[in-house]
C-alpha cells in the first residue's frame, strides 16, 4: 500500500477525479487517503516528466556519451574510456577557446563597475531619470541577431564607428574585426553594451530596497556621497553583487550568440560553446563534444558552488 | 559648492555619453534602413541623413524576400504555446510544492532547484538526441517543449506568490467541499494574476529573442522564427546593409513598443526573475 503512492503519478490519466466532483458522503477512509496522497503527484506529473526528459536525462546521457567515440548518427558506438577528456586537455587548439573567455571576463568586470556607477547615480534625484533608465536597460531586451547586425554595421569599414571617428578628425583605416585581439575586444564590447542594462536594473532594485533613513542618518553624521556608497550601498547590495559576478563568469564561459552571429568564430573569436556546437553538429563528434560540455558544466557548477559557500544567501532557498 | 557642481556635471556627462553609446548604433541602423543602395555606395559615411526619410522600400524587400511574415507567425505560435504551458506548469508545480506535504517532497524541490544551476547551452548536445528521439526535431514543438520544460525561474516566481496567499482561503473552500483541483482553479490561479503577468513578460521576451534553440532545432527554411529568419539575411543580402538594417529594425520595433507600454512591469519582472 505504502509504495503505490508515488507510482500512479507516472501514468493513470484515466483515474483523475472529475472536476467539481461533489463530495461523496462518508467515503471509504482508505480510498480517501489514497486520493489525498495521489493529489500532489497529479499536479507534478507533467512538470516532472518535462524536467526529467529535458534536463536530467540529457545530463546522464551526456556523461555517458563523453566516454565514447559516438558520431551522433550511426548505431555503433565504442567505449573509449577517458580518451575524449585527454584529447580535450592536451590538444592546444581545443583548449585555446578558454583564452577567448578571458576577453568576456574582463569585459564583465568593466560592466559591473559601470553598472554600479549608473545604478548609484540614478537612485538619487536626477533629471530625466526614467528616460536614462529606459535607455540603459533597453539593449538587454533586443534580439541577439538584431544586435549582431547592428554591430556588424557599427564595425564595418566606413560604418558607424569609422564615421563617428571621422567627425573627430580621426580617419581610421582599421578593420575592427580583422585581427584576433581587436575582434575579441570589439565582440566583448558588444556584450557589455547588451548586458549592462540587466546588471544596472538589478543593482538599482537592490539600492532602492535600502531604507532611506540610513542616508538621512549618515548625512547628519557628516557623511558624503562616497562614504554613503562605501558604507551603506555596497554592503546593502552584496547579495546581488555576488549574483552578478557569478552570472558574469558563467556568461563569459558560455558566450555564443554575439560571436557566432557576427564572426561565426573566425579570426580567433571561437568560444567554447561555438566549438562544442561545431564539434557536435558539423563534425559529428558527439562523444568529444559531450566531454567538452561536461567540462564546461563542471566549471560552472564549481563557480556556483564556490559563490554559495562564500556568500550564503538564504533567499535562494526554495523551501 | 564647486565640488558639488563638478560632481553633478560629471553625472550628467556620463549619462549623456552612455545614452549616445546606446542610441547611436541603433539610430544609424534606422537611418541606413531608409537609404537606397546608391546612397549607401556613394561613400558619404554612415551618419548622413537619407534623401527620402519616407523610403520604406527596404522594409518591403526585407518583409517579403526575408519571409518575415511567416517568421512572425511561427514566433507567435511558439510564444502562445510555450507561455501558456509555462504558466500552467509553473503554477501547478508551485501549488503542489507549497500546499501539500508528501514523501519525496524535499527531493522534488531539490530536483527543480538543481536544474536551475545547469545552463541550457551546456546540455544541448545530449538534449538534441532526446528531442530527435521524440520525433520533434524540425517541428515547432521542439522549442515549445524545451521552453516549457526548463523554466525554473517562473516556478520560483509562482512559488513566492503562492506562499503569500493565506492557507485559510484554501481551508474554507475545502470545508465547502472543494477538492484540490477546484481550489487550484478557482482560488489559487485567479489570485496569481500579478505573478502570471510577470512570467508572461519575462518568458515572452526570452522566447521572442532566443536564437540558440530555434537555430539548432528548426533548420528548415520553412520554419524560420524571427531570429533565425533574420540570421539568414546574412546570405542572400550579404552586403545589402539597407535591407539587413530594415530587417533588424522590423525585429526590434515590437520589443520597443512592448517596452514603452509596460516599462514598470518589465523592470520588476527581470528583477524578480534574476534574483532567484
Amino acid at each position: 500500500m505504502a509504495d503505490t503512492t508515488e507510482k500512479p503519478a507516472v501514468g493513470h490519466p484515466g483515474t483523475r477525479p472529475a472536476r467539481g466532483d461533489a463530495p461523496v458522503p462518508a467515503p471509504a477512509p482508505r480510498r480517501a487517503r489514497f486520493w489525498r496522497r495521489l493529489t500532489p503527484w497529479l499536479f507534478l506529473a507533467v512538470p516532472l516528466a518535462l524536467l526529467i526528459a529535458f534536463t536530467y536525462a540529457p545530463i546522464v546521457n551526456m556523461v555517458a556519451y563523453s566516454f565514447t567515440d559516438w558520431d551522433g548518427v550511426s548505431p555503433e558506438l565504442h567505449y573509449t574510456g577517458t580518451e575524449n577528456y585527454t584529447e580535450l586537455l592536451t590538444r592546444s587548439d581545443l583548449f585555446e577557446v578558454f583564452f577567448v573567455s578571458g576577453y568576456y571576463l574582463a569585459a564583465s568586470a568593466v560592466q559591473i563597475v559601470v553598472a554600479l556607477w549608473f545604478a548609484t547615480v540614478l537612485s538619487f534625484d536626477v533629471r530625466f531619470r526614467n528616460f536614462f533608465k529606459g535607455v540603459l536597460f533597453f539593449p538587454y531586451l533586443i534580439n541577439g541577431v538584431a544586435i549582431g547586425f547592428v554591430f556588424l554595421y557599427f564595425f564595418q569599414d566606413g560604418g558607424t564607428l569609422d564615421s563617428v571617428l571621422a567627425l573627430f578628425g580621426y580617419h581610421s583605416d582599421h578593420a575592427w574585426l580583422g585581427t584576433p585581439v581587436s575582434a575579441n575586444t570589439s565582440l566583448a564590447g558588444v556584450s557589455v553594451w547588451r548586458y549592462l542594462g540587466l546588471h544596472f536594473v538589478l543593482f538599482l532594485g537592490a539600492i532602492q530596497s535600502i531604507p532611506g533613513e540610513l542616508y538621512e542618518a549618515s548625512e547628519l553624521d557628516g557623511a558624503n556621497r562616497w562614504h554613503q556608497f562605501r558604507h551603506i550601498i555596497l554592503p546593502g547590495i552584496k547579495p546581488v553583487l555576488t549574483l552578478t559576478v557569478i552570472l558574469s563568469v558563467s556568461g563569459s564561459l558560455s558566450a555564443f550568440e554575439i560571436p557566432y552571429i557576427m564572426t561565426g568564430g573566425a579570426t580567433g573569436t571561437e568560444t567554447f560553446v561555438i566549438q562544442t556546437v561545431k564539434l557536435a553538429f558539423q563534425f559529428n563528434k558527439t562523444g568529444l563534444a559531450s566531454a567538452a560540455a561536461v567540462v564546461l558544466l563542471l566549471i560552472i557548477l564549481a563557480v556556483t558552488w564556490l559563490q554559495r559557500r562564500l556568500v550564503p544567501d538564504d533567499r535562494v532557498d526554495l523551501v | 559648492m564647486t565640488r558639488r557642481a563638478a560632481a553633478r556635471t560629471l553625472v550628467y556627462l556620463s549619462l549623456v555619453l552612455a545614452s549616445l553609446v546606446v542610441l547611436l548604433p541603433l539610430g544609424v541602423v534606422l537611418l541606413t534602413s531608409l537609404k537606397t543602395d546608391e546612397e549607401l555606395a556613394d561613400d558619404s559615411g554612415a551618419l548622413t541623413l537619407p534623401d527620402d526619410p519616407l523610403n520604406f522600400h527596404n522594409y518591403v524587400t526585407a518583409f517579403q524576400d526575408g519571409r518575415m511574415l511567416s517568421a512572425f507567425g511561427h514566433t507567435a505560435f511558439i510564444l502562445v504555446f510555450s507561455i501558456g504551458g509555462t504558466v500552467l506548469i509553473g503554477s501547478m508545480t508551485a501549488y503542489a510544492i507549497d500546499r501539500f506535504t508528501f514523501r519525496l517532497r524535499k527531493l522534488v524541490v531539490a530536483l527543480f532547484l538543481l536544474a536551475a544551476l545547469v545552463p541550457g547551452v551546456t546540455t544541448q548536445v545530449a538534449t538534441f538526441q532526446i528531442v530527435n528521439g521524440f520525433g520533434m526535431f524540425d517541428t515547432l514543438w521542439a522549442p515549445i517543449a524545451l521552453y516549457m520544460g526548463t523554466d525554473i525561474v517562473s516556478i520560483y516566481i509562482f512559488l513566492q506568490f503562492v506562499r503569500s496567499i493565506p492557507v485559510s482561503l484554501d481551508e474554507s473552500a475545502r470545508l465547502d467541499g472543494a477538492n484540490a483541483f477546484t481550489v487550484y482553479r478557482k482560488i489559487i490561479f485567479p489570485l496569481l494574476k500579478p505573478a502570471i503577468a510577470t512570467v508572461v513578460i519575462v518568458k515572452g521576451i526570452t522566447v521572442y529573442n532566443d536564437f540558440y534553440i530555434p537555430f539548432l532545432y528548426l533548420p528548415s527554411q520553412d520554419l524560420g522564427v524571427i531570429s533565425t529568419s533574420l540570421f539568414r539575411f546574412k546570405g542572400p543580402f550579404g552586403a545589402h546593409w539597407e535591407t539587413i538594417s530594415a530587417g533588424a529594425v522590423l525585429v526590434i520595433l515590437p520589443t520597443l513598443i512592448v517596452f514603452l507600454a509596460l516599462q514598470k512591469y518589465i523592470y520588476n519582472g527581470f528583477m524578480k526573475g534574476a534574483t532567484r
